[in-house]
């Protein structure tokens, strides 16, 4: 049984027809990544996931559950943290409580503890700013908290929009292999990115959305040499 | 000199009696960014709620004294909280996706109601408190100032409603979270906190302090009518502002600040002036701080 299992998603904005019936499986333990062109709907999915909008139709399963109806602060308790499109840490907070509001759904202060030496030893930079406040963070460190503050409520699956963008080549390098490795201390991730070859190069299954569908998918290594893949969205001729 | 720090005390007096309202304002606009236009009027009802809760109890008794205080407080506090809530309940929380306006009619509508309802339910007369509950005598300080028992109870009690606000708001996970749901509702639900339970929360502080404000500045005073909350709100609402709305030191400050320059315009110059020269002051800052003397512009990117 995989971990996520979306069936015939429907999702509006108002009149906007923004999803028009993904089917879209994530297995425990892969790397899955979602591409796709401006607009075509990938946030939108995340979103849907995250319960941060409701789908008209369909179903989302996770870890044998239908989620689709509970509250989005709900399914963050249930294992599933989305972390979203754009930097948004919280400017005013300190690091530390940045960190600590990534938590907030956990109650046991060992556990807590244990998440945020995880978390430190993945990004050694956030310890040293500890203090600091988070918008005083570089954009690399706040992308860093992004994803350290998701990383606190120890999810069994991270959804990831848009890591790299707006990031120096260096740090887009950087945040790839951060997301390899995250993968490999055992969290199962649904990847967004714009940044097509690199996510391709980390995932093991993509899906190619066009429009609110999914018009291809299957192995990443198969996407990559597909003839049209490479074209529309590796830049090749 | 003497004349000088008897003026300040009586302007942190008063200067703490805007702080505590203007709390809830900017506590709510925080959480909200809405105006809770009702808010006077919640600690308008706390002076009227105080007023039944104590002559009940002083007849009851038969005696007076501060004691009699405590639990008419615990009463106004949790009957202006839970207004406060029910208010959010059904006049905000409808509304929320509703745009910017709507609210802001549906604010006032709350001020026009219970405003009437205070009217209509206690009359327009002033009404005067029972005497006796707290001793009239005055202590001395150094330097020959004097200042009264009530002065000490009110400014003791307000110095440490605001030390254990800002203790909740700024070392508690909770109060943490109020922050968080000030900067970003939409990533703060993402976090697993539970936003509409926050802004309960907000409407069950803010309220909570305001009502009991409500009750300390009737006793203070003595008398009150019901246009209580029309002015005092105003003053609090405006000592938010000055101190940059959404920020909880701010309001802090601000309610000092206006205090202060009320008072001493009074003293100094004439009361007829204290208005001219304390708004004249308050429009010069806000020329040079747009955003208030503590306002945050990063927190107004989002
Ligand atoms: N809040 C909204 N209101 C109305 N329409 C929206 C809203 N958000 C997204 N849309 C529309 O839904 C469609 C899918 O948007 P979505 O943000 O999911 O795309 P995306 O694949 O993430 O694009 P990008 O790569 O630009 O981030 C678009 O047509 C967009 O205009
Ligand atoms: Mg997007």
């Amino acid at each position: 049984m995989p971990l996520l299992r979306i069936e015939n998603l429907h999702t509006y904005y108002g009149h906007v027809h923004a999803l028009k019936g993904i089917d879209l499986e994530v297995e425990e333990g892969e790397i899955v990544t979602l591409i796709g062109a401006n607009g075509a709907g990938k946030s939108t999915t995340l979103r849907t996931i995250s319960g941060l909008v409701r789908p008209r139709e369909g179903r989302i399963e996770f870890g044998g559950q239908v989620i689709n109806h509970v509250p989005a602060h709900k399914i963050v308790q249930m294992g599933v943290c989305h972390v979203p499109e754009g930097r948004r840490i919280f400017t005013t907070l300190t690091v530390m409580e940045n960190l600590m509001m990534g938590a907030y759904t956990i109650k046991d202060e060992e556990a807590i503890r244990e998440n945020l030496r995880r978390v430190f030893d993945l990004f050694p930079r956030l310890a040293e700013r500890k203090n600091q406040l988070g918008g005083t963070l570089s954009g690399g460190e706040q992308q860093m908290l992004t994803i350290g503050r998701a990383l606190m409520s120890r999810p069994r699956l991270l959804l990831l929009d848009e890591p790299s963008l707006g990031l120096a080549p260096m740090l887009v390098k950087a945040i790839f292999e951060t997301i390899r490795e995250i993968n490999a201390r055992g969290t199962t991730i649904l990847l967004v990115e714009q940044n097509a070859r690199a996510a391709l190069k980390i995932a093991h299954r993509a899906y190619v959305l066009e429009t609110g569908r999914v018009v291809l998918s299957g192995p990443a290594q198969e996407l990559m040499r597909d003839e049209r893949v490479r074209k529309a969205y590796l830049g090749e001729r | 000199m003497q004349q000088l720090l008897q003026q300040l005390i009586n302007g942190i007096t008063i200067g703490s009696f805007y702080a505590l309202v203007a709390l809830g304002y900017t506590m709510v606009y925080g959480v909200l960014k809405l105006i809770n236009f009702a808010h006077g009027d919640l600690f308008m009802w706390g002076a009227y709620i105080g007023l039944t809760g104590l002559s009940a109890l002083v007849a009851l008794m038969s005696r007076g004294g501060p004691i009699l205080i405590l639990p008419v407080s615990i009463i106004v506090i949790v009957t202006i909280a839970l207004v406060g809530v029910l208010i959010e309940r059904v006049a905000y929380r409808p509304l929320r996706s509703a745009g910017r306006l709507a609210p802001v009619i549906s604010a006032l509508g709350a001020a026009f109601i219970l405003e009437s309802l205070a009217r209509n339910i206690y009359g327009a007369s002033w009404k005067t408190y029972p005497t006796g509950l707290v001793p009239a005598g005055r202590v001395a300080l150094v330097g020959g100032v004097r200042i009264s028992v009530m002065q000490v109870l009110v400014l003791v009690v307000s110095f440490l409603l605001m030390a254990l606000l800002y203790l909740f708001v700024y070392r508690t996970r909770i109060g943490t979270a109020m922050r968080a749901v000030s900067l970003d509702h939409e990533v703060s639900r993402l976090m697993g906190i539970d936003v509409d339970g926050i802004i309960a929360t907000v409407f069950l502080i803010g309220p909570g302090l305001g009502g009991l404000a409500g009750m300390i500045v009737a006793l203070y005073y003595g008398s009150f009518d019901f246009t209580l909350g029309w002015i005092f709100g105003l003053k609090a609402f405006i000592s938010a502002i000055l101190g940059g709305i959404g920020n909880i030191p701010g309001a802090m400050l601000g309610g000092m600040i206006l205090g202060i320059i009320e008072t001493l315009g009074a003293g100094y110059v004439s009361p007829q002036w204290k208005d001219v020269i304390a708004y004249a002051i308050l429009i010069l800052i806000l020329i040079f701080r747009p955003t208030g003397l503590l306002g945050e512009r990063v927190a107004e990117k989002l």
